[in-house]
């Protein structure tokens, strides 16, 4: 028997020809799996395109809830955590074991600041009851307007204006938020507010669904930042066992290449949910 | 430094790695201050070809697809056809009966 002529290799399975038939063979089988992951984000990227074609209002809307100066920091730790992955599958590949665990221990922790970015601006969201569909509720948010109003009504006070007490301003300024018409967006859709200097105008029928769509997606990229954090302690403990003295690097590659996918899908969530201008 | 370790590996130069590195900072710098000029409904696809050209360079030398085998990179390329056909499909005709079916809720429709 031919096919037990390379047994002695304990990395290679034995339906394997050799070493790098194994490798190409895990670098297409993890391809596919990418393949599928962009499928199934691919619904939800849909479920956005239809929505944002037929409702731009909603997304001008929502989009200023999104802290832009939040969703560019982690972009750049996303792509922080992409360098040291990749230069991690080089340090397994040659062999260096210290500079590995260094680098797998660096694109954990940027994985872990992701994450706790995120968690800033999801308790902000849920503190001011912006959630998706049902659970929309702004009330919170509407208190913050209510200060608003107080705020203008204290300035008119101080030009010596009359209005600012009664009813109709305070219930105004309720209704109001201090979020800019969609005249000014792309859809040109609402009337432009009439008082100069402020940008306001009222929310837009529907809004949860912003919520809705920016919760599924990046709680489902959220959770492939979990999943991802997961496979790097697995490989970190697998480079303290020694696992990687070999060379046989296979395994940092392939959760390199699912990081590289998570790092891909977030470059296009932080355009299509935080820079819609 | 060895840079071949077995046939049909391929590894990256730090150097290189460091490059493509600032590429993406660049491009994250690009599209962020790309969003501050208004060029109406021509923003949304500067900023997709902006995040496109990232994520080909993150594709070619960070997921090896530049030295692998040309397979890999044509299953890669296959899904994104088979969501552009999914997309594609979905916009043709959706913004053409939302008005009916939603009287006066469309407003970008114009009814």
């Amino acid at each position: 028997m031919t096919g037990h002529a390379h047994a002695q290799d304990p990395n290679v399975a034995h339906h394997f020809e050799n070493a790098d038939q194994q490798y190409q063979s895990a670098k297409l089988g993890m391809w596919v799996f990418l393949a599928t992951e962009i499928l199934f984000f691919g619904g939800l990227f849909c479920a956005y395109a239809v929505y944002r074609a037929n409702h731009p209002e909603i997304f001008v809307f929502g989009h200023h809830f999104l802290d832009k100066s939040l969703g560019a920091l982690n972009t750049v730790i996303l792509i922080c955590s992409s360098f040291t992955i990749a230069w991690a599958v080089r340090a397994a590949q040659l062999k260096q074991i210290r500079l590995l665990k260094v680098l797998l221990a660096l694109t954990l922790a940027c994985a872990a600041g992701f994450l706790s970015v995120k968690y800033v601006e999801y308790s902000h969201k849920w503190k001011h009851g912006l959630l998706w569909a049902s659970r929309y509720s702004p009330e919170a948010h509407h208190g913050e307007q209510r200060d608003h109003a107080e705020e203008t009504g204290a300035e008119s006070a101080a030009s010596g204006e009359t209005t600012e007490s009664s009813p109709e301003a305070v219930q105004e300024g309720l209704e109001r938020s201090k979020i800019a018409p969609a005249a000014s967006g792309p859809a040109g859709l609402a009337v432009a507010d009439e008082r100069p200097g402020e940008e306001i105008v009222a929310e837009p029928k529907n809004a949860q669904v912003y919520f809705s769509i920016y919760f599924l997606l990046t709680g489902l990229h959220g959770i492939h930042v979990l999943g991802g954090m997961g496979a790097m302690a697995w490989l970190l403990s697998l480079a303290r066992r020694g696992a990687f003295d070999t060379g046989h690097f296979t395994k940092v590659d392939m959760v390199a290449l699912y990081w590289h996918l998570v790092d891909l899908i977030w470059i296009y969530l932080f355009l299509l949910l935080y820079l819609i201008d | 430094m060895v840079e071949h370790t077995e046939p049909g590996v391929h590894v990256a130069s730090v150097k290189l790695l460091v490059i493509v590195w600032i590429a993406l900072m660049v491009g994250t710098w690009l599209t962020v201050s790309a969003t501050y000029v208004d060029l109406g409904a021509l923003n949304i696809w500067i900023g997709l070809a902006i995040a496109t050209a990232k994520a080909i360079l993150v594709a070619l030398y960070y997921m090896h697809l530049r030295w692998d085998k040309p397979f890999n990179a044509f299953v890669f390329l296959a899904s994104f056809l088979f969501l552009a056909i999914f997309v594609g499909i979905a916009m043709m005709d959706t913004t053409h009966y939302q008005d009916a079916v939603i009287p006066g809720f469309s407003p970008g429709m114009g009814s």
